[in-house]
């Protein structure tokens, strides 16, 4: 294996132990935002990851060059930035999908995993762990994303990717879908059912 | 060198901002093409979804040349204004103005069974944003063809249903001049409720108050200027 130990937790630690949606309860308001639906939700997951990787390696970067008194101003440039290129490219190439994100794109740069990855990871440590630590952070928030818009899209609306996958003849036999589903309650009650989930497989995480 | 002093702050500052301006200003401006295509292949969707075809953003374009055969601006009194191309109006400032000033766009489509059907855009407001769409009428001059609404926040579940075929599809077959030769536009109605003016009407969405609303009133503020149109295309029907 090519990473250090060090790395690898960097790396993975974020999927589980350290998740910033279920772990550190970062990021919930894109959560219930987004995952009404598996597309936009995919995309989100794809933005975050790469303005987060991307500008922890910026931060990084500049981390020593950074007067202490503008530190966060300097973050907010960076991210906003990212968030804006990744928006203008959004636009470019899958305008459907970012018709229906709108507003939440833009929003990445109020994403309390971003400012909380820079302050806490970026200005500390070089480009490289920073880049594997942004990647970390952004797939363990895209991850949970994902569970969550696959209940939401299956229960609400029968289908996955815009597919459908419940058969007609379950419709026949009296299923229907669920359209409580689709508003943004149920995806604080499922981020709920998530965390209780990952917390009994966790003991270490659970309150005394 | 000292990172903490004002002069080292304000040179940092501004040497970032200029290279994040330079940035994004390259990516604007590189990206501009396929947006602006974009922009146009959704509106030929939209244009298209009021004649009931359905385009996809790949075969938007190749249908949209195929159905709309051909397009115009008018006045209120319905003379053609030269030297205007109906596909850039902006229906969103023309419905403020007063209705002899505006320039009225109108696509021409001819359909499957070879009938030609006339595209009207409008402009609205819903209850927390704008609301739009496009209406196709019979070559009779007052029979709806087809609807297309959409917006842009309304409440999902509530106002937002105004895009869903439930509701636009209620519009075919209605008719702007009901019973006489008067434009009464089309109400839109609490279920069990009949407009006092004898027009025509369709269900308004329960829960969705405020949106029905905006959409009665875009419908009758956007297709009004277009009476003196519409009056023309019903005497050309008779001559014929």
């Amino acid at each position: 294996m090519f990473l250090s130990k060090k790395n690898r937790e960097t790396l993975l630690g974020p999927l589980s132990k350290n998740n910033p949606v279920v772990v550190q309860i970062l990021g919930i308001c894109s959560a219930l935002a987004v995952t009404a639906k598996l597309e936009p939700a995919f995309v989100m997951a794809v933005s975050v990851t790469a303005v987060v990787a991307f500008s922890n390696v910026i931060i990084s970067l500049l981390r020593n060059t950074i007067p202490n008194n503008i530190r966060i101003i300097v973050q907010l440039v960076v991210v906003a930035a990212l968030v804006i290129i990744v928006d203008q490219i959004l636009k470019a190439y899958v305008y459907d999908v970012s018709k229906q994100l709108s507003v939440f794109v833009g929003l990445i740069i109020t994403n309390c995993i971003l400012m909380g990855r820079l302050e806490a990871y970026a200005m500390g440590n070089g480009p490289w762990e920073s880049f594997l630590d942004g990647i970390g952070n952004g797939i363990g928030y895209g991850m949970i994303l994902i569970i969550i818009a696959f209940f939401r899209e299956l229960l609400g609306n029968g289908t996955l990717f815009g597919y459908h996958v419940i058969p007609q003849s379950f419709y026949d036999m009296g299923y229907q879908n669920n359209g409580l589903m689709i508003l943004p309650p149920m995806a604080l009650i499922v981020v709920g059912c998530i965390i209780w989930v990952h917390r009994s497989f966790n003991k270490d995480l659970q309150d005394k | 060198m000292n990172k903490q002093s004002n002069v080292y702050t304000i040179i940092y500052s501004s040497v970032m901002v200029i290279i994040v301006a330079a940035v994004l200003a390259f990516a604007a401006l590189s990206l501009k093409a396929p947006q602006q295509r974009n922009i146009e292949i959704d509106k030929m969707k939209q244009i298209l979804s009021s004649i009931k075809v359905t385009a996809t953003a790949d075969d938007a374009q190749q249908l949209y040349k195929k159905y709309i055969i051909g397009s115009k601006v008018i006045d209120a009194a319905g003379k053609e204004i030269a030297d205007a191309d109906a596909f850039n109006v902006n229906v969103a400032m023309q419905v403020k103005l007063p209705d002899a000033q505006r320039q009225l766009p109108i696509f021409i489509a001819k359909v499957e069974d070879g009938s030609t059907k006339y595209i009207i855009p409008m402009y609205g407001a819903g209850l927390w944003g704008p609301i739009w769409g496009y209406l196709s009428i019979d070559s009779d001059g007052k029979t709806v063809y087809g609807a297309y609404f959409a917006h842009q926040g309304e409440t999902p579940g509530l106002g937002a249903e105004i895009d869903k075929p439930a509701f636009y599809g209620q519009f075919c077959g209605k008719d702007l001049f009901a019973g006489g030769d008067e434009f009464k536009s089309i109400a839109v109605q609490k279920a069990g409720q009949k407009p006092l003016n004898g027009a025509d009407y369709v269900d308004a969405i329960s829960g969705g108050t405020i949106t029905s609303k905006g959409v009665e009133a875009m419908l009758s503020n956007s297709l009004k200027p277009y009476e003196t149109f519409l009056k023309t295309l019903q005497t050309q029907q008779i001559a014929e």
